[in-house]
């Protein structure tokens, strides 16, 4: 093997990944976008003072998402009897024989999943908003986030939960525990965050580890 | 659409674009040195993982339809419901409405998305007379709602956990849930592995045509 250059990036271009189209890179200013002119995949869209509200609301997830998977979800009474569950046990319902892989996967996509990308948001994102230098495995961490984003299923949950009380309702009497309303603002409150970051921008601000971490 | 510049790809510039970071690179980079990803200027083994996930999920999708989704024990009776099954007994028990979500989110969007899924890989190798624009949306579509089809097995488990009240009532989950769950999980994979800037390369070929006929 001869000792070849490594590859240099070409930076003042931007290719649409979804069509392959490619510009000359315009960082637009806070607020806007840039889109793609083909397909309209958005490319990059900042916002000021995104990656302290990012950091805020994934702390409130954080916290949002230990205490809505302990406490009372939700509670149905049928003539005397009655039964609390949580979201834990909702996610662990298919408890016998092959169905728990079921029960296992529920749990990872409502709960392990959406807590584990944020706190990987977190573990990214810190440094790079007090102007540290990129954490160690940042670029890893950011990947395992992005790769996770469609196994992410908390709000599609919730509308579940709305289509389960329905079906239920002349059933049995159903009341909601303090977690069922932990979880409707955590949901709102996941959906806002991953609407609110710019993974363009979130990759670039990983392109200074390049210096101090060689690759291989 | 309106373009006014004539678009070029980066495969006609000589260059190849991470698909998960954007940074852009020569030809001939094996792997983006901002992300890590391998880049390819065209996966040519998409389709055949697009085709391979998706035979697999349409084949979870048929006993996920004949099995129950989930048995109800009353006092008296044991009631076993398939997915079509249950929407038609809520419909008939006055909650049209939720029988519709069930029905849309269970039978509509699952076998949209296969007929979507095989459209898109039959239509970017021969002449289609959507326009790359449609296609594109249709492709954004089949990604992007693809994962709601969980909502089932979501109310499935909300179900059979809180019901649960000893000899009075009783949900459980039928053999259904987990052929359903494996394939909605397929055709998802099924999605992600479909190439997009393969729909608009018959467009860059037919823009050399034009400009060679010239
Ligand atoms: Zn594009
Ligand atoms: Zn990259």
């Amino acid at each position: 093997m001869t000792d070849r250059l490594p590859p240099r990036p070409l930076p003042d271009l931007i290719v649409c990944p979804q069509c392959d189209a490619t510009y000359k890179l315009a960082r637009p200013g806070h607020g806007q976008r840039a889109v793609c002119a083909r397909c309209h995949t958005v490319l990059i869209m900042p916002h000021s003072k995104a990656g302290i509200q990012i950091i805020a609301v994934s702390v409130a997830i954080v916290v949002l998402v230990i205490a809505a998977t302990v406490f009372p979800f939700l509670t149905i009474k049928v003539a005397g009897t009655q039964n609390s569950v949580s979201i834990l046990d909702a996610a662990l319902a298919f408890s016998d024989g092959p169905l728990i892989a079921l029960s296992l996967s529920t749990a990872a996509l409502i709960i392990f999943i959406p807590l584990l990308r944020v706190l990987l948001a977190l573990y990214v994102l810190i440094p790079v908003v007090l102007d540290r230098m990129p954490a160690k495995g940042s670029r890893r961490a950011f990947r395992l986030s992005e790769a996770l984003r469609p196994w992410s299923m908390a709000e599609i949950f919730a509308i579940g939960c709305a289509v389960a009380l329905v079906k239920i309702t002349d059933l049995a009497d159903v009341t909601f525990g303090p977690a069922f309303w932990m979880f409707a603002i955590l949901v709102v409150l996941v959906v806002a965050q991953d609407n609110f970051m710019c993974r363009w921008t979130v990759w670039k601000s990983l392109d200074g580890l390049r210096k101090s971490e060689p690759r291989k | 659409m309106s373009e006014t510049t004539p678009i070029i790809t980066a495969r006609e510039m000589g260059v190849v674009g991470c698909r998960r970071c954007t940074q852009v690179w020569p030809q001939g980079t094996e792997i983006c040195g901002r992300c890590g990803k391998r880049l390819q200027l065209r996966d040519h083994k998409s389709l055949q993982r697009v085709w391979a996930w998706w035979s697999v999920g349409m084949l979870c999708y048929i006993p996920a339809n004949m099995y129950p989704m989930l048995s109800t024990r009353t006092l008296f009776t044991v009631q076993q419901d398939t997915i079509v099954g249950g929407a038609i007994e809520l419909f008939t028990h006055g909650a049209p409405f939720v029988a519709m979500i069930i029905l849309f989110a269970s039978v509509v969007i699952p076998l949209g998305k296969f007929f979507a899924i095989a459209y898109l890989a039959i239509s970017v190798q021969r002449r289609s007379a959507a326009s790359f624009g449609q296609r594109h949306l249709l492709y954004e579509v089949v990604e992007y709602i693809g994962r709601w089809s969980m909502i089932d097995i979501f109310v499935v488990a909300i179900l059979s956990s809180l019901v649960q009240l000893r000899s009075l009532a009783a949900i459980d989950p039928g053999p259904a849930s987990l052929f359903f769950a494996l394939s909605v999980i397929f055709t998802m994979l099924s999605a992600q592995s479909f190439d997009s800037r393969m729909i608009w390369d018959m467009q860059s070929r037919d823009k050399g045509e034009a400009s060679r006929g010239h």
